[in-house]
């Protein structure tokens, strides 16, 4: 694992560095909204999942969800965070057809999450190797989402959708410690796992119920280290949030673009605006989208419609013990436990379907084995066929019997490619393929013997240059692996030829 | 046959209960009276059709012997609670013709125990004024009037369309909600009783908010034994409303003539206000000479947060109504008012459809809450409500309740003071405590003015604590033995 080294901008005046703090929003698993009994289940006709309390009906009254909270606990102490035993809801105010009551209830002054610490895994886009960060989260809090305004059904009316209205959102903020657009990704990439492991939030990002706001600043080498010695923001740059961004790849085109934008307004002599902006991803750009002038007064205060939200340490003690692997810990244990590398149990544990597809492959099995045909044969083909593990054409079950083949040394690996790409033609289980097609290996060292001798006898002036170079050995190996049309077993090939050449 | 419309609701249940009459002759009975008193202008959606429907139901359960706590008994409802296929509007014009799919959880507990509704009652728009003059649909009219005077006078208000229906015999009784006074100081203007109950006794679920934190649900009603039978069954337990409290309720009924012996009465030094006047003092010294001569203790108590809990009251009530009236944007339902854009839309809306008052507080809330100044308002006012709740606190040490005047003074004439807002706010004085502190309170008509006006006293007791108020409350009124009622002029 190599360490950590600066992300570096180079610009006409010196060198950069970005900084970044990312708000997380990310939808409560749980079958009911935040205050109302409505569904939250997806894809319903528009106004369906739709309460008197999310309508905001005259006289009607909010009333928590405890199985919400009870996610948003989980949540909390799968970042290894504090829980507070008191927090409060508050009514952020604002206008907008989507928002029926004219307040979004939020946690504002008291959320249900304090201070926690997560390990951020990073694949750098660019080359070089994998390293880990730990990075800080300064607390997640519970919030009821907005209604959907469509702006496109007609051109000169807006429909609102309620169906999200007042779903319940956990709000997880993260400490200014994340330094590069891969580490962004990375972080996003994390928190995605960890509440997919915890059955907190479902991941999707493409539903939108996991998007993240990235906030990003630009400053001089040095200057962060400061800032983190001191907590003095001071010495940080004025700092943009890029808004609702849901996809790994246009977060760091996104940042990418925004420290670029604000080096230059730097360089040139002007100051960067303090402001929320959107990210274009057809032109890559990112644009204004309100200025802190604009900036609304939301006249924050506590919701009498509810009582603070006071629970017990015996029950978050409960759900602690309720609490599932994460995949820190899935990761410790793939590899003391298999012997993988920790690259490998990272890719492995990136999602829990993953882990495991691998752990059914691998029971019983070559597990190093099993994780390299995982992670290279599977994965690469359904990378390129852009399909899902779920359609994997190839179970689990049935890849561990074409490992087992390897193993017992029935087939050689490089036969095993060829019976993988006929199992995912559909033509079967790896042992029916292998008996079908004869694909056995011949480890028979009579037949072997008669191959070796045949070539031998054959290529004469071989056999004199292999005893200066003995390293042309792998000519004969060749040849007896053609005649043998592959199936001979390697390394016996290897065995019987240095015996009769003398090398 | 004795006029139906005069019984108290324990009398008409009697009544009803041993088929002395029956629902259906009851309802008529109001219903013709609500008729021939329009001029008063209480309510503001009358149900006859419905009210001879339910009354119908009645007589039919009452055959059987199966009727409920209020079976037959017709009531009238305050236009703030949500009721199922009854416009509801709390009198203001954003709600338009607003008709809800649902009721309130107050009102389903009436029916659920047999009482009919005749009908919607005025009051001032979303229960913002003490004077009923904010109402969409104009004033109610009080039906009492000074002796020798034909001039209007002011029911109070908010809760000025029940007020004045219980005086007027319009209803047996009527439900109302108190946010700073609304129940006691319309029924101290009438002649009746009121109370509110501790805050979170009854379920706010379905009553149009104006200040959730304040906001509490109670009935006006001819007899301090007639309003502990509609109370008990308002408030029940309900977990649609987070602030409701799982509690039993107690015999309330039984404590109306249980009498005071033994009893400490506190009296609090703070609520002699300058100015008041002397009728008023006058009143409050009978109430106190009565409760002694009945055998209470009285006890000089200290309330010290007092003068500021009106200014406090003024602050939290409208902060809390700028946020709960938002979601009155011309987006869903109620009244709208199209603009060339959103923000024209919303502006033209809430301009049109709040009135005068109700905007006025938007405004305030909005200010107390905005950034800069919250710390300096609200925090601050929220410092002070929990000064005065410890007030009490301290003070119960040494007694079981609290008597004061409802009022400081009696009913006044329309225009009298809603030129300026701070001296109509000054009517809330006495009763803004007990919403601050979240304790219950009754007022009891005690006697008359010397132009022949009612007068109310308050009692306030503890926390969940109603018993102490129905205990004083029914002593006074026995000590009182008030049995003045308007002259008919309507």
């Amino acid at each position: 694992m190599t360490t950590r080294t600066p992300y570096v901008l180079k610009g006409e005046t010196g060198d950069w560095e970005v900084v970044m703090g990312l708000e997380i929003h990310a939808q409560v698993a749980s079958n009911a909204k935040l205050f109302s009994g409505a569904s939250t289940a997806f894809g319903a006709d528009p106004n369906c999942n739709v309460s008197l309390v999310d309508a905001a009906m005259p006289g009607m009254l909010p009333v928590i969800n405890c199985k919400c909270v009870e996610q948003a606990v989980r949540t909390g102490l799968g970042l290894k965070a504090e829980i507070n035993l008191y927090s409060r809801f508050d009514r952020k105010n604002y206008f907008y057809p989507d928002l029926p009551q004219g307040y979004q209830i939020s946690q504002f002054a008291h959320p249900i999450v304090g201070e926690g610490e997560i390990d951020v895994d990073v694949e750098p886009a660019h080359g070089g190797e994998a390293y880990s960060f730990p990075c800080r989260i300064e607390r997640l809090h519970l919030e009821q989402d907005a209604g959907k305004s469509i702006h496109d059904m007609d051109p000169n009316s807006t429909y609102v959708d309620l169906n999200r209205s007042g779903v319940a959102l956990m709000e997880i903020v993260s400490k200014p410690d994340v330094r590069s657009p891969a580490e962004a990704a990375a972080y996003v990439k994390k928190i995605r796992a960890i509440v997919i492991a915890l059955g907190t939030c479902d991941g999707d990002m493409e539903k939108g119920n996991l998007r993240a706001d990235v906030n990003v600043s630009v400053c001089r080498p040095g200057q962060y280290e400061k800032f983190r010695e001191t907590g003095d923001f001071s010495h940080l740059g004025t700092r943009c949030e890029l808004k609702n961004m849901n996809s790994f790849r246009f977060i760091q085109q996104a940042i990418e673009y925004e420290a670029r934008r604000q080096i230059e307004i730097i360089e040139g002599g002007g100051t960067v605006d303090q402001e929320t902006r959107l990210f274009d991803a057809d032109k890559g750009e990112t644009r204004s989208m309100r200025s802190k002038e604009d900036a609304h007064d939301y006249r924050y205060f506590p919701d009498p419609d509810l009582l603070p939200l006071e629970i017990e340490q015996a029950w978050i003690d409960e759900i602690k013990a309720s609490l599932p692997e994460l995949p820190d810990q899935k990761r410790a244990r793939f590899e003391s436990e298999y012997g993988i590398s920790h690259y490998d149990a990272g890719v492995l544990i990136a999602d829990a379907e993953k882990a495991e597809y691998f752990e059914a492959v691998a029971k019983g099995r070559d597990a190093k084995l099993a994780a390299n045909w995982v992670t290279q044969e599977l994965f690469g083909y359904l990378n390129k066929e852009g399909l899902e593990l779920a359609d994997s054409p190839v179970s689990a079950e049935a890849l561990g019997g074409l490992i087992a083949l390897i193993s017992d040394e029935t087939i050689s690996g490089k036969i095993a490619k060829d019976v993988f790409a006929r199992m995912i033609a559909g033509e079967g289980e790896a042992a029916a393929i292998v008996e079908k097609h004869g694909l056995k290996q011949v480890t028979d060292t009579g037949a072997i013997e008669k191959v070796v001798d045949e070539i031998i006898a054959a290529n004469p002036e071989q056999v004199e240059r292999v005893k200066e170079k003995p390293q042309t050995l792998g000519w004969f190996v060749g040849q007896v692996m053609k005649a043998s049309g592959g199936k001979a077993n390697p390394k016996a090939v290897n065995e019987i030829l240095k015996a009769k050449l003398g090398v | 046959m004795t006029d139906l419309t005069k019984l108290t609701l324990a009398a008409a249940l009697d009544g009803l209960k041993n088929k002395q009459f029956s629902a259906r002759e009851i309802t008529q009975a109001f219903v013709s009276a609500i008729e021939g008193a329009r001029v008063l202008n209480a309510f503001v959606v009358e149900t006859p059709e419905k009210a001879l429907a339910m009354a119908d139901a009645s007589d039919a359960k009452l055959a059987k012997g199966t009727g409920g706590k209020l079976e037959g008994a017709p009531l009238g409802i305050k236009d703030l609670y949500c009721t199922k296929g009854v416009r509801t509007t709390a009198c203001s014009g954003i709600l338009g013709e607003f008709t809800p799919t649902y009721e309130s959880t107050v009102t389903q507990n009436l029916w659920d125990q047999g009482a009919v509704m005749l009908g919607k009652l005025n009051m001032d728009e979303f229960a913002m004024g003490s004077s009923n003059e904010t109402s969409k649909f104009g004033n109610v009219i009080n039906p009492w009037r000074r002796e020798g005077d034909n001039q209007s006078l002011t029911p109070g208000g908010s809760s000025g369309g029940s007020a004045a229906s219980v005086a007027a015999d319009l209803c047996l009784a009527a439900t109302a909600s108190d946010t700073g006074g609304s129940i006691r100081q319309p029924a101290a203007f009438t002649g009746t009783v009121g109370i509110k109950p501790t805050y979170g006794r009854a379920s706010r679920y379905g009553m149009v908010a104006f200040a959730s934190s304040l906001d509490q649900a109670g009935p006006i009603a001819k007899t301090v034994e007639d309003s502990a039978i509609l109370l008990d069954v308002m408030c029940s337990h309900d977990a649609k409303d987070s602030t409701s409290l799982d509690v039993e309720t107690p015999d309330w009924r039984g404590a109306v003539t249980q009498g005071v012996k033994g009893m400490r009465i506190g009296i609090p030094k703070e609520y002699r206000m300058d100015g008041m006047s002397e009728e008023i003092d006058a009143l409050w010294e009978q109430g106190i000479a009565w409760l002694k001569a009945a055998g209470a203790e009285i006890v000089d108590i200290s309330l010290p947060h007092t003068k500021y809990a009106l200014p406090a009251y003024y602050i939290v009530a409208p902060a809390e109504a700028s946020s709960n009236l938002a979601r009155y944007d011309g987006m869903r339902y109620g009244a709208r008012v199209e603009g060339n854009n959103l923000t024209q839309t919303y502006e033209g809306t809430r301009a049109s459809g709040f009135g005068k008052e109700v905007q006025r507080r938007l405004l305030i809330g909005t200010y107390v809450l905005s950034s800069g100044y919250y710390d300096a308002y609200y925090l601050r006012a929220q410092k002070v409500r929990t000064k005065i709740l410890n007030d009490f606190v301290e003070a119960f040490e040494s007694c079981d309740a609290v008597l004061t005047p409802t009022c400081p003074s009696p009913a006044f004439a329309f225009g009298e003071k809603s030129g300026d807002p701070v001296e109509m706010y000054l009517n809330d004085v006495f009763t803004v405590t007990a919403n601050l502190a979240g304790l219950p309170g009754i007022s009891v008509p005690a006697g008359l003015s010397k132009n022949g006006l009612p007068l109310g006293l308050q009692v306030i007791g503890k926390a969940l604590d109603e018993a102490a108020c129905f205990r004083v409350g029914g002593e006074l009124e026995r000590a009182a033995g008030f049995v003045a009622k308007p002259g008919r002029w309507w």
